[in-house]
């Protein structure tokens, strides 16, 4: 009798002990996480806005000792850096675009409709990434010359559209798993057609995950080397220009340009960054 | 307002006839309760009168519409989700005005409509509030006020008080009552709940495995179940099925049990001048312990008691079967204890036993049974008068 008297404040105490170092070591883990993305950030910025005469001393200071925007202004006034800045980025938004078009609607029925064949159809898809691009490329390039599509934005952006859509596609696809389909059919008995109640209750519903998704398929094409290598010559998107100009180019500029591509992916992902949060506290369920 | 007509409706689900040929015609302003087990096809049959399920076979008229190939949207009902299926991106305000916003209501009429069903809900100081800050009594009243917010010709409602809490459903059940009985609407209401199915509905319609069984008004259905399933799966406890065997004797009819003596039944008996094995339907409330039994009784031992307040459970062995009886909480009984059984035999339920069928009952479902399209006015009219 006495023994469960003093073991109830006992399993009182342990929990919070426990619940302490729990919560110790997951920001723990948060922290170092952060460090992961944030450091090399950091190094790259603070490289790239050191005066060019700094940049080969060894050991480098971690905190800058002189600032300097030489650097970055040699790099964007190079002859065709700024043009393919603009090009990389209007291929990123083209592809994003299309991606969310083609890729969501194709996504929400294999997350509602049960169809014939939808399992096989979604490891399809995946598996079309599984096909190496290395060998489409000779095919590709030859019929993008046949098209008069080579060497263009559009061009570029069909490919990455073509590469984003498999994630695309079961991104977005998982995300409307997440929305109870009676939520939908509350909002049709009560006057809705499918299309309105998709637009009034899955939509909103739908995107934080959708931002998710618009987020990875930009990363995707502002990243891609190859696929614009392979498909511009003379109008290459930034990583292409980089990639052809830079080996070349002393390491402070190779900073420069690597801060230049970091900036407008940091951009994007703060403005998609709200809608990635719950804007309800909701509780779907 | 509006009378809803089944007629023949078959849904299928690949193998499985979900809702098998059923008809059934629910009154102007009546509250029909869809009962039966899970998998029984009710919410299935719900679902298809509110068109969110394309029917295989049949056709549905509410009002004096067909509307078998119209879109929800058209059909002008209302319908409450088992899950509620609040909109959590939306304020109270905003998901009980969703239904007038889509009809373009004009800005006056959708404030005042929303507050009256709010009222009638009382959940008039929630209306700022999204879902996520409510609770799940509060949600099932968003839910209502929803539906009865557009002012349907019919409501729907799908199992709304399952996901309460016990004390809450009884609340609610006794509110939900109050509140439709106010407002007169046609309403089908499913539920796995006989307790609910016979405390609300005007009448009952009792569905196993895609066939209606019997509908009725509760009572009927209770005493009168048209075959075991039914009175083993209304009331608490369940009637109890004693097998028995009738003679004939100097112009009346024995119900003779096995090592437990026998039963006289008069010469109105509602058996239609059946002999040989019969299976006795009996409600626990209809049997009478007596301490002493004599031999016009039946004899019986005590097995269980089982105090429960308003009365005692009382679980007997009867030959080689087993009945449930209750009796006033003061009755005292000890395990074991030979008592003697008096049976009223107007409320015996006969039934066949081989199809486990009440004798004199049209049966929808059964084997040999009628076909399926069984209107309510037809079992009314059918229903036997033994026990009545």
């Amino acid at each position: 009798m006495t023994t469960t008297a003093t073991e109830v404040p006992m399993a009182r105490r342990r929990p919070g002990r426990e619940w302490l170092i729990g919560r110790g070591l997951t920001y723990l883990a948060a922290a170092l996480l952060a460090l992961f993305i944030l450091v090399p950030i950091y190094l790259i910025t603070v490289s790239a806005f050191t005066p060019r005469a700094d940049a080969y001393v060894f050991p480098r200071s971690v905190i800058p000792t002189a600032v300097s925007a030489d650097s970055i202004l040699f790099f964007l006034n190079a002859s065709g850096v700024i043009d393919s800045f603009w090009r990389s980025v209007i291929v990123a938004l083209i592809t994003l675009a299309l991606a969310l078009l083609i890729g969501a609607p194709a996504g929400y029925a294999i997350a509602r409709y049960a169809f014939r064949g939808r399992n096989g159809y979604r490891l399809v898809i995946l598996a079309t990434r599984a096909f190496p691009i290395v060998i489409l490329a000779i095919p590709l390039a030859v019929t993008y010359r046949l098209w008069g599509i080579d060497d263009t934005i559009l061009g570029v952006a069909l490919m990455h559209t073509a590469l984003a859509l498999p994630f695309t596609v079961l991104i977005t696809s998982s995300v409307f798993v997440s929305v109870p389909r009676e939520l939908e059919e509350a909002a049709q008995t009560l006057g809705c057609s499918p299309l309105q109640a998709f637009l009034r209750v899955s939509l909103p519903l739908t995107l934080p995950g959708l931002a998710a998704a618009a987020i990875f398929t930009w990363v995707m094409s502002w990243n891609d080397v190859f696929a614009a290598v392979i498909l511009t010559l003379r109008n290459p998107t930034l990583p292409a220009k980089i990639l052809t100009a830079l080996p070349q180019s002393p390491i402070s500029y190779q900073f420069a340009a690597g801060f230049v591509m970091l900036v407008p992916s940091l951009v994007v992902i703060f403005f998609i960054r709200k809608y990635l949060l719950g804007l309800w506290g909701r509780v779907v369920k | 307002m509006a009378e809803i007509r089944v007629e023949r409706v078959t849904k299928l689900f690949k193998p499985v006839r979900a809702v098998d040929d059923v008809s059934l015609t629910i009154a102007d302003g009546e509250f029909m309760v869809l009962l039966g087990p899970s998998g029984c096809g009710k919410t299935t049959l719900l679902r298809s009168i509110a068109g969110l399920e394309q029917i295989d076979g049949g056709r549905i008229v509410i009002g004096d519409r067909d509307v078998t190939e119209l879109p929800p949207r058209k059909r002008n009902i209302a319908m409450v989700f088992q899950s509620y299926a609040v909109f959590p991106h939306m304020t109270v305000f905003e998901n009980i005005a969703f239904g007038l916003r889509m009809r373009r209501a004009s800005k006056g009429d959708i404030d005042r409509q929303v507050r009256e069903a709010a009222e009638l809900l009382h959940i008039e100081n929630l209306l700022d509030r999204f879902p996520a800050q409510t609770s799940g009594g509060q949600r099932q009243r968003i839910a209502v006020a929803r539906a009865l917010a557009v002012q349907p010709q019919v409501l729907l409602m799908d199992e709304p008080l399952s996901n309460l809490d016990a004390l809450l459903r009884l609340e609610a059940r006794a509110e939900l009552k109050r509140l439709l009985g106010e407002i007169g609407s046609t309403t089908i209401y499913v539920t796995h709940d006989q307790v609910e199915a016979m405390s609300m509905g005007d009448r009952v319609a009792v569905m196993r495995a895609g066939k209606l069984v019997q509908v009725g008004d509760p009572l009927t259905i209770y005493n009168e179940p048209v075959d075991r399933f039914v009175g083993g799966f209304i009331g608490n406890p369940p009637m109890s099925f004693l097998p028995a065997r009738i003679e004939r004797r100097d112009g009346g009819a024995v119900a003779v049990l096995p090592d437990a003596g026998e039963v006289r039944i008069g010469a109105d008996d509602g058996l239609g001048g059946h002999t040989g094995p019969i299976l006795l339907g009996i409600r626990a409330e209809n049997v009478e312990i007596v301490p002493a039994a004599d031999g016009t009784m039946l004899r019986a031992r005590v097995l269980v008691v089982e105090p429960l307040g308003s009365h005692n459970l009382v679980t007997l062995q009867v030959g080689a079967e087993q009945l449930k009886a209750t009796t006033r909480p003061d009755e005292r009984l000890e395990r074991n204890q030979e008592v003697g059984l008096r049976v009223d035999p107007t409320h015996i339920r006969w039934l066949d036993t081989e199809r486990e069928v009440a004798i004199g009952a049209d049966h929808a479902a059964g084997p040999g049974g009628g076909q399926g399209a069984v209107t309510p006015q037809e079992r009314d009219t059918d229903a036997p008068a033994a026990g009545a």
